[in-house]
C-alpha cells in the first residue's frame, strides 16, 4: 500500500524527494524566512502554480496549448469573490445605497435587486461546488465541440484565446453584473471569519500550499496511470491511439476538464489570499503568462512549473519596481529562449546537468535546494515595495 | 444484398470518390477466416485507400463493408478496432518516447475508456501476453528500450506486435517489409505465416520475391478496381496483370 | 429600431456599413498576410499586430521627416509611405524568420509562443522609442473631408482611398500567388516540400520570402491604419484576435473566403455597434465566430481536401 502511494502519488523515491523538497520550501522555509506580506505574494503566486500544474497535464502530456487557462482560473476566482461580495453586502454595511444588501457596484449602476444567477452564491456549499463543477462544465462544453470533431493544434490555442477575450470583454462590459473592470473588491469575510486579519493570512496561505501539493499529487497518479501513458501516445501518434480502439476525444476532454478544474482552484484561492478578483487576472495576457510559467519551469514536470511560476514572478515583481521598461523585454526574450533551446524549462536543465552528476546523487537535496532559496529569497527582498504590491496592498 | 455469409469481411460494391476521382471503384471482395490474403497492385491503384475503407479512416461513398455480417461503414476508426479489426501503417507508427513494454500495455484491449485507463491495473495475464508477443516480435530483451531508439525493422515488428496486443480477428498491414534488410524479411514472412493461424491477415506489398514466400491467394489491384484475384502462379500468367505492371 | 424613420434607417446602416468598410480594409489587410503565412507553413505569427503597428509607425516617421525637410511633398507622400511600410515590415519579417521561424518548423504550438516573445519585444521597443502616448501622422489635406450623396450621408474619404488601396493588394497578391511562376513555387512548397526541393526549388528561400510578404502587407495594413486611427504601441495586439478569427473563419487557404470572412466580420461588428454597446457587439460577433467554427471547423470556405 504505501509502495503504491509512493509510485503513484509522488512519483517513486526521486518524486518523492523533489515533493518533499517543495514542501519543506513552501510549508516550512517560506514562513519562517518571510515576513506576513511577503508570504502573502508568495501564496498568491502559488494559486499561479496551480494553473500551471494543469498546463501540465494539458499541454506537456496531452500535447494541448490551451490560451485561456486564465478563463477557468477566473471562473473558480469569481464564484469564491461572488459569494465573499455577498457575505460582505449584508444590509447594515450597505444601509447607505438606495437597495441595501446587494452589492456596492449593483447599487451605483442602478440594479434593483441581485441577479438571478448572483442568487445561488449566498449558499458557501454551492460555492464550493461551483468552484469545481462550473469550469469542468464550461471545459467540457469546449472540448466536445473541438475534440469531437478534431479540432486542435494552433487552432484550438486561438479559440480558447478567443474565449478568454470574450468573457474579458463580458466583464468589463456588464459592469451592473460584475463589477466590470474593477472586479469585485472590498472582501471581507468568509461565513463570518475575517480574511483581512494576519492569522486568516497564514492560515489561507497554508492551506493554499497543502491544496497545491494535493494537487500535483492527483496529477502524479494521473500521470502514472495508464491514461498518463495514452497522454503521451496521443501526443505523439494521435491515430496508432485511435486504431488501438480509444476514443481519442474523450481523453483530451478529461485532460481538459482536469486541468480547469485545477486552475479554478487556484483562482479561489487567489480570491482569499488576495482579496479581490478582477478581469485583469483571465483575460489573454495572464492567461498566456500562465503558459510561460509553464514553459520556464518545464512542461513536463510537475514539480518544476512550482519553481518556474515562483521565479517567474519573483522576477517580474523585482524587475518592475527597478526596471519597468526591462520587463517586457526580459519577459519577450523568456518566451524565445525558452521555446528555442529550452523546451523543457528548468526541470530539462536540471535533469540534463545536475542529475547527470552521478557522484552527486547523495547531496542532491543539498545542492538544489539552497540554490532555489537563495534565488527566491534575493528576488523576494529586492521587491520590497513595487508599485503593484502596493496598489493591492491598498485594495485588500 | 446484405444477407448473412460465413465470410469474415466482405466488402460489397464499395465505392469512393474524391472530387469525382474514384479511387476505389464498386469493389467486391470477401475474405475467409484464418486465410492471408495479399493485395498487389501498381501505385494509385487504390490499395492502401482500402485498407483507409476497411479501418474507418475514409468514409465510403457507396457500398457496404461488413465484418461478421456487422455492416461497419457506419462505424467510427475505434469502434471498428473494438469490434477485431487492427490495422498497421505504412511508416512504422509506434509511440517513440514510451518503452517497448508500454507500447504494448497501451494497444492492450481492456482499460480503453478514460476511467477505465485511469485506474487500470496491471495483471499477470497481461503481462504473460507481452511477454509472448515480445517473443514473437524479437523484441525480449528490449521492453525497457525507449521505442524511438529500435531500427526501422524493430519499429516495424513492434507495431506488429501492438496490434497483436489488440487481439484482432483481422489483421491489415500496409507494406510491412518495406524498409527491411533481406534477413528481415524472411523473418517477417515466418512471422506472417505463424500469424495467420487463427486470424485473417490482409498484407500490401510490393516486394514481389517477400509475396511469393508468404501468399496462398492474391488480389491484383488496378484503377481502383479488381484485375484478377487467386493464386499467386494464376496471378502472375494473367495476360492483364502482365500489361499494367510491364506495360503501359 | 423603433425611433428611427425608414430614410434615417438607411442613411445608419450606409454611414455605420462605411465605418465597416474601413474596418474591413485593415482586418483583411492583415488577415491577407497572416493566411498567407499559415496557409503556407502553418504557423501562427502572434507578432501580426506588431507588424501592422510597425507600418503605421514608419508611415508617421515618413510623415514628420517629410514635413521638416519637404513640405511641399506632403501631399504625395502617402504614397511612399505605403511602399515604405511594406518594405520596413517585410524586412523584419525577413529577419525574423531567419532568426526565429525556421527554427521551429515542425512545432507549431512552439512558434505561436515565441512570436508572442517577439510581439513583447516589440510593443516594448515602439514604447522605448516613441514614447506611450499614441501618435498620428499628418494626412495630406486630400485624404480628409467626406463626400456626401444625399444630404444625410456622410461618407470619409479616407475610408475610400483605404478601401481602394486594399483592391489593389489584394489583386497583387492574387497575382503573385495564383498566377505568378513565384506563386507556383510557392503552392508546390506548401503541397509537398520534399519534392519541390527535389525539382530545384530553394524551399526555404520561398519560406522566408513568404514570411517577409505577409509581413510586409501586414505594414501596409499599418498605413492604412493610420487613415483612420492613432497608433500606440498596443495597437497591433487590438486586432490580432479579430485577424485570427477572420483567418480560421474563412479557411486559411482560400483567398476568397478570407476576403468574405473580413468583410462578415466586419460589418457585422460595425453595424451592430450602432446599436448596442461596442463591448456587446464584439462579443456577439465572436461568440457567433465560434458557435459557426463548431459547426464547420475547416472555416465557412475551405474546399473539401483528401486526407
Amino acid at each position: 500500500m504505501m509502495n503504491f502511494f509512493i509510485e503513484r502519488f509522488l512519483g517513486g523515491k526521486q518524486g518523492a524527494v523533489a515533493i518533499a523538497l517543495l514542501a519543506l520550501l513552501i510549508l516550512v522555509i517560506f514562513p519562517l524566512a518571510l515576513d506576513l506580506f511577503r508570504l502573502n505574494l508568495v501564496g498568491k503566486y502559488l494559486t499561479f502554480a496551480f494553473a500551471a500544474v494543469g498546463l501540465v497535464l494539458l499541454w506537456g502530456y496531452g500535447g494541448i496549448l490551451s490560451l485561456g487557462q486564465g478563463v477557468f482560473f477566473g471562473l473558480g476566482g469569481y464564484a469564491m469573490a461572488m459569494f465573499l461580495k455577498l457575505e460582505a453586502s449584508d444590509p447594515q454595511s450597505t444601509a447607505i445605497q438606495t437597495t441595501p444588501g446587494i452589492p456596492d457596484f449593483m447599487d451605483w449602476n442602478r440594479l434593483y435587486e441581485l441577479p438571478w444567477f448572483w442568487v445561488p452564491f449566498e449558499s458557501f456549499a454551492f460555492t464550493l461546488l461551483a468552484i469545481l463543477v462550473l469550469p469542468a462544465l464550461f471545459a467540457y462544453i469546449i472540448g466536445v465541440a473541438m475534440f469531437k470533431r478534431r479540432v486542435g493544434g494552433v487552432y484550438f490555442a486561438i479559440i480558447t484565446q478567443v474565449i478568454a477575450v470574450i468573457l474579458t470583454v463580458l466583464i468589463v462590459g456588464q459592469q451592473g453584473f460584475t463589477g466590470g473592470i474593477n472586479g469585485i473588491t472590498d472582501l471581507r469575510t468568509l461565513n463570518g471569519w475575517d480574511i483581512r486579519t494576519d492569522s486568516a493570512k497564514y492560515i489561507l496561505y497554508f492551506i493554499n500550499a497543502l491544496l497545491l501539493l494535493a494537487v500535483i499529487m492527483i496529477s502524479r497518479f494521473v500521470l502514472t496511470s495508464k491514461l498518463g501513458r495514452l497522454l503521451l501516445a496521443m501526443k505523439d501518434k494521435e491515430d496508432r491511439v485511435r486504431f488501438s480502439g480509444y476514443d481519442v476525444s474523450n481523453f483530451k476532454i478529461f485532460i481538459f476538464c482536469l486541468s480547469a478544474v485545477i486552475s479554478a482552484i487556484g483562482g479561489a484561492m487567489f480570491t482569499l489570499q488576495v482579496g479581490f478578483m478582477s478581469p485583469s487576472l483571465l483575460g489573454v495576457v495572464p492567461s498566456i503568462e500562465m503558459v510561460i510559467f509553464a514553459a520556464v519551469g518545464g512542461r513536463m514536470s510537475l514539480i518544476g512549473v512550482v519553481y518556474g511560476t515562483l521565479l517567474i514572478n519573483f522576477g517580474k515583481t523585482g524587475f518592475s519596481e527597478t526596471f519597468p521598461e526591462l520587463w517586457l523585454f526580459f519577459m519577450g526574450g523568456l518566451f524565445i529562449a525558452v521555446v528555442m533551446f529550452f523546451p523543457n524549462g528548468l526541470a530539462g536543465i536540471y535533469n540534463k546537468y545536475v542529475s547527470k552528476l552521478a557522484f552527486l546523487q547523495r547531496y542532491l537535496p543539498a545542492i538544489k535546494l539552497p540554490k532555489s532559496k537563495a534565488d527566491t529569497q534575493s528576488n523576494a527582498s529586492s521587491s520590497a515595495s513595487t508599485s503593484d504590491n502596493a496598489a493591492e496592498g491598498a485594495k485588500s | 444484398m446484405s444477407t448473412n455469409t460465413d465470410f469474415l469481411l466482405a466488402i460489397e460494391d464499395l465505392t469512393v470518390s474524391f472530387d469525382g476521382f474514384k479511387a476505389v471503384d464498386s469493389l467486391t471482395m470477401y475474405i475467409d477466416k484464418n486465410e492471408l490474403r495479399v493485395i498487389i497492385g501498381p501505385n494509385g491503384a487504390g490499395k492502401t485507400t482500402l485498407l483507409d475503407l476497411i479501418c474507418g479512416k475514409t468514409k465510403a461513398s457507396s457500398g457496404s463493408i461488413q465484418f461478421k455480417n456487422q455492416e461497419i461503414t457506419k462505424l467510427v476508426e475505434h469502434q471498428i478496432t473494438r469490434v477485431g479489426i487492427g490495422r498497421k501503417f505504412q511508416t512504422p507508427s509506434i509511440y517513440e518516447n514510451l518503452t517497448v513494454y508500454q507500447n504494448l500495455e497501451v494497444s492492450y484491449s481492456e482499460g480503453r475508456s478514460v476511467f477505465g485507463s485511469l485506474f487500470f491495473k496491471s495483471t499477470p495475464k497481461l503481462e504473460a501476453m507481452i511477454e509472448e508477443v515480445a517473443s514473437d516480435i524479437q523484441l525480449t530483451e528490449f521492453l525497457e528500450t525507449q521505442a524511438g531508439v529500435l531500427s526501422h525493422g524493430q519499429k516495424q515488428w513492434l507495431e506488429i506486435g501492438m496490434l497483436l496486443m489488440q487481439e484482432p480477428e483481422l489483421l491489415m498491414l500496409d507494406e510491412p517489409v518495406a524498409g527491411m534488410s533481406a534477413k528481415e524479411r524472411d523473418e517477417t514472412a515466418e512471422l506472417l505465416n505463424r500469424l495467420c493461424k487463427n486470424r485473417s491477415v490482409i498484407v500490401i506489398e510490393h516486394d514481389m520475391e517477400f509475396v511469393k514466400k508468404i501468399a496462398r491467394k492474391v488480389t491484383v489491384l488496378h484503377q481502383g478496381k479488381i484485375l484478377a484475384e487467386g493464386a499467386m502462379e494464376k496471378v502472375q500468367a494473367d495476360e492483364k496483370v502482365i500489361e499494367v505492371y510491364l506495360g503501359h | 429600431m423603433g425611433d428611427f424613420t425608414f430614410q434615417e434607417l438607411t442613411s445608419i446602416f450606409a454611414m455605420q456599413g462605411f465605418v465597416g468598410i474601413s474596418l474591413f480594409s485593415v482586418l483583411l489587410l492583415m488577415a491577407l498576410g497572416l493566411a498567407i503565412i499559415f496557409g503556407q507553413m502553418g504557423v501562427i505569427n502572434m507578432a501580426h499586430g506588431e507588424f501592422m503597428a510597425l507600418g503605421a509607425y514608419t508611415t508617421y516617421m515618413l510623415s514628420m521627416f517629410t514635413r521638416t525637410h519637404y513640405p511641399e511633398l506632403m501631399p504625395y507622400y502617402f504614397f511612399f509611405a505605403i511602399i515604405a511600410s511594406f518594405l520596413v515590415a517585410g524586412l523584419v519579417g525577413y529577419l525574423t524568420e531567419f532568426a526565429l521561424i525556421r527554427h521551429l518548423y515542425k512545432r507549431p504550438l512552439d512558434t505561436l509562443l515565441a512570436t508572442w516573445g517577439l510581439s513583447l519585444i516589440m510593443q516594448q521597443s515602439f514604447r522605448t522609442f516613441f514614447g506611450s502616448r499614441e501618435v498620428s501622422p499628418t494626412l495630406p489635406d486630400w485624404l480628409m473631408g467626406s463626400w456626401m450623396p444625399t444630404d444625410t450621408i456622410f461618407i470619409p474619404i479616407n475610408g475610400m482611398f483605404i478601401l481602394g488601396l486594399t483592391t489593389v493588394v489584394t489583386f497583387a497578391v492574387y497575382y503573385l500567388m495564383y498566377r505568378s511562376s513565384w506563386g507556383l513555387n510557392v503552392r508546390a512548397t506548401t503541397q509537398n516540400r520534399v519534392m519541390s526541393g527535389a525539382v530545384g526549388i530553394n524551399t526555404k528561400q520561398v519560406d522566408r520570402l513568404t514570411f517577409a510578404l505577409g509581413c510586409g502587407i501586414a505594414g501596409i495594413a499599418g498605413a492604412a491604419f493610420t487613415t483612420i486611427a492613432s497608433t500606440g504601441p498596443t495597437s497591433g495586439s487590438l486586432y490580432i484576435v479579430d485577424t485570427f478569427m477572420v483567418v480560421v473563419f474563412g479557411g486559411a487557404a482560400s483567398l476568397f473566403g478570407t476576403i468574405a470572412s473580413a468583410f462578415t466580420i466586419a460589418q457585422a461588428q460595425s453595424i451592430l455597434e450602432f446599436f448596442i454597446s461596442s463591448s456587446m457587439a464584439k462579443v456577439l460577433t465572436l461568440l457567433t465566430l465560434i458557435i459557426i467554427l463548431m459547426i464547420r471547423p475547416e472555416g465557412l470556405f475551405a474546399s473539401k481536401v483528401r486526407k
